[in-house]
């Protein structure tokens, strides 16, 4: 089992001083509620005016958790970003609600695959017991830098986790399956992706906004990085012109035009 | 250089998912001169339907390892099967499998991947580049894919399946899983018990805080059943544990695109409508003219739920019968 080679001295560590060492990924997506919008002809996603936030996901269900665990079990909680300066704000905002740390990987994420890479290159040697994502960002709708991160750093992952809970070297998570949930037992280190139920949304207060303010943000280069993918071009998505009323005392009219128009039944 | 396409077998047959995945492979396959390599774990079920599909070939993988889904496993033997035909195209469904294996053979092979596909990748020459939904659902963008290894993962539901009267070899393939292991221990596995899957549904009826209660969803659930349907909800239905959670769709819930999606006493919140906007039709029922869900609706009935449901599942019941 190659990665208790890996992680042998983390190991080592953690009986040492009992620390559980969480990393959690962070993303910085737009609000659902605002416009989005191209320019470029079309080819670049247009950041002005937009307001961004930690994908919620990450912020909700996984950074959440982390916090909690943290509590009860004590440890340390860091969080991880790959981008740009300008999501600093949602760094910080990590920070507020409870994170102890922050690392920023400098470099504007390309594609789930190169955000994979440069995590992975992160915490390949700092003994995190528990790295989290969460299970898609709400902005390029991937899934896949969990899956990813667990391949690269030949971790277990355990996908859209529900419920998590550490008792000694091992945790229980619950996860959705298809057509159903799945309870698990790992042994840390781990990764998993986090999903709606692991725990309730936190707003920060105003110490914990103070606080962020002087909490460590270590800003870190990348690693060099091949372009897997790159994205040609965008389009918004037509809406729905107009929505055809039919009258309430009538709904058989509604089942004549959803087999005759629509063709739906 | 087949391209190769990861498929399952669910309640006894083949998924309507894999089927859709089969399908689009063929189309790539036939735009580079190839056919399709279809990989099956297990395998013990009527796998006749691949073939209809368009798979030439079934690879039937057997392994103990394999029986319980652990995508460290399953990810070693796609990566066998991959290297022995020698394919540079692997096609997954955007389900549950999916995103725990594709990620995975996207890392091991470094291959360029579109997670959650809409449309048929566009070749030509060296390029290859495929569309899929972004900022869920409010866009779409242009991917091109680099890597001389190409990984797609196609969004259930974005096509219709086409079966044909093809037939293909089936052979079986072992997988060497000796020197894996993986520390994951399965405790307890619960398998809800509705017969639809909702993100496989055609029809979904789905309804929000505007029936009052758990108590009203006998009315939702008859609708369902009159059209086939599988039944959904808004957040705060599963929230308020008047529904199960896996009902709840939306931006935080599970995304689907069926034919036809119902929204009763839903107001129409964007995050609800990230979930559901990919579906075809939507029709809309709600008491507040003004409800937001009307402007992305494309048939609408305002008025009360309560009258209008039991109305609604009379109609149906009549055109059915008129049908037989
Ligand atoms: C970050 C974030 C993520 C979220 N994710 C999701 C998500 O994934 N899915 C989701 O659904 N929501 C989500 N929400 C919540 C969302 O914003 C809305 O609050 C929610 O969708 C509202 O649910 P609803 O339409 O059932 O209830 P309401 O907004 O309360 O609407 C009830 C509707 O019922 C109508 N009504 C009342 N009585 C009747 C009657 N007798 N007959 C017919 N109609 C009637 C009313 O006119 C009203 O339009 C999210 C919110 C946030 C902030
Ligand atoms: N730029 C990023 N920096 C750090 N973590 C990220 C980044 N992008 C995605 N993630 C993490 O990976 C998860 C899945 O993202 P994706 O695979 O892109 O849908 C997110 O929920 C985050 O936890």
């Amino acid at each position: 089992m190659p990665y208790i080679v890996k992680f042998a001295s983390s190991k080592k560590k953690r009986q040492k001083t009992l620390i559980m060492k969480i990393l959690v990924c962070i993303s910085n997506v737009p609000d659902t509620t605002t416009k989005i919008s191209f320019t470029n002809n079309d080819t670049t996603f247009n950041a002005a005016g937009v307001q961004f936030v930690i994908n919620p996901f990450d912020e909700w269900y996984a950074l959440v958790r982390a916090l909690e665990l943290k509590e009860t079990l004590g440890g340390n909680v860091t969080i991880i970003h790959v981008g740009g300066a300008d999501s600093e704000p949602t760094i910080r905002k990590g920070l507020a609600i409870g994170a102890d740390d922050a690392v920023r990987i400098d470099t504007e994420p390309n594609d789930a695959f190169a955000v994979a890479e440069q995590i992975a290159a992160y915490a390949k040697d700092k003994g995190f017991d528990l790295i989290m994502a969460g299970k898609e960002t709400i902005s390029y709708n991937s899934a896949m830098v969990g899956g990813m991160l667990a391949e690269l750093l030949n971790l277990p992952y355990i996908s859209l986790a529900t419920k998590l809970d550490i008792a000694g070297s091992v945790a229980t998570i619950e996860h959705d399956i298809d057509g159903g949930t799945e309870v698990v037992e790992c042994p840390l280190p781990f990764i998993l992706s986090a999903n709606k139920g692991m725990s309730e949304a936190r707003i920060p207060n105003m110490r914990g906004i103070m606080a962020a303010r002087s909490k460590p943000l270590t800003v870190v280069a990348p690693i060099a990085s091949d372009k897997l993918t790159n994205i040609v071009s965008y389009k918004l998505t037509a809406g729905r012109t107009d929505c055809k009323y039919i009258d309430a005392s009538t709904p058989e009219k509604l089942v004549e035009l959803l087999h005759t128009e629509a063709k739906a039944i | 250089m087949s391209v190769l396409v990861y498929t399952e077998i669910g309640k006894g047959k083949i998924k309507k998912a894999s089927l859709e995945a089969v399908n689009y492979g063929k189309r790539i396959a036939a735009q580079l001169n190839t056919s399709v390599t279809a990989i099956i774990v297990g395998g013990d079920a009527d796998l006749s339907d691949l073939g209809k599909a368009g798979a030439k070939k079934v690879l039937k993988l057997k392994n103990d390892k394999l029986t319980n889904l652990d995508g460290k496993y399953l990810a070693e033997a796609i990566e066998q099967v991959a290297t022995a035909e020698n394919s540079t195209i692997i096609v997954f469904s955007h389900d549950f499998t999916g995103k725990e294996v594709a990620p995975r053979i996207a890392a091991k092979f470094k291959a360029g991947i579109v997670a959650g596909a809409v449309d048929n990748p566009v070749i030509s020459g060296d390029s290859f580049s495929v569309m899929k939904n972004v900022f869920s659902g409010k866009a779409t963008a242009v991917y091109s894919i680099n890597s001389a290894k190409k990984i797609i993962s196609l969004l259930p539901n974005s096509f219709p399946v086409l079966l044909t009267d093809d037939t293909a070899e089936i052979a079986d393939f072992t997988v060497n899983l000796d020197n894996i292991t993986s520390p994951v221990k399965v405790k307890e596995v619960k398998k809800d018990t509705s017969e639809l899957n909702l993100p496989d549904a055609e029809v979904v009826v789905s309804a929000g805080r505007g029936m009052k209660g758990p108590e009203n969803w006998g009315m939702i659930e008859e609708l369902a059943k009159s059209l086939g349907a599988a039944t959904a909800c808004s957040r705060p239905v599963a929230d308020m544990h008047w529904r199960p959670h896996h009902e709840h769709v939306g931006q935080t819930g599970v995304a689907i695109r069926p034919n036809l999606y119902f929204a009763i006493g839903i107001s129409g919140a964007i995050q609800h409508l990230a979930g559901v906007n990919g579906s075809k039709t939507i029709v809309v029922i709600n008491s507040d003219k003004d409800a937001p869900f009307f402007k992305s609706a494309d048939y609408g009935i305002v008025g009360d739920a309560f009258e209008v449901v039991p109305k609604l599942i009379q109609a149906i019941k009549d055109f059915k019968a008129n049908q037989n």
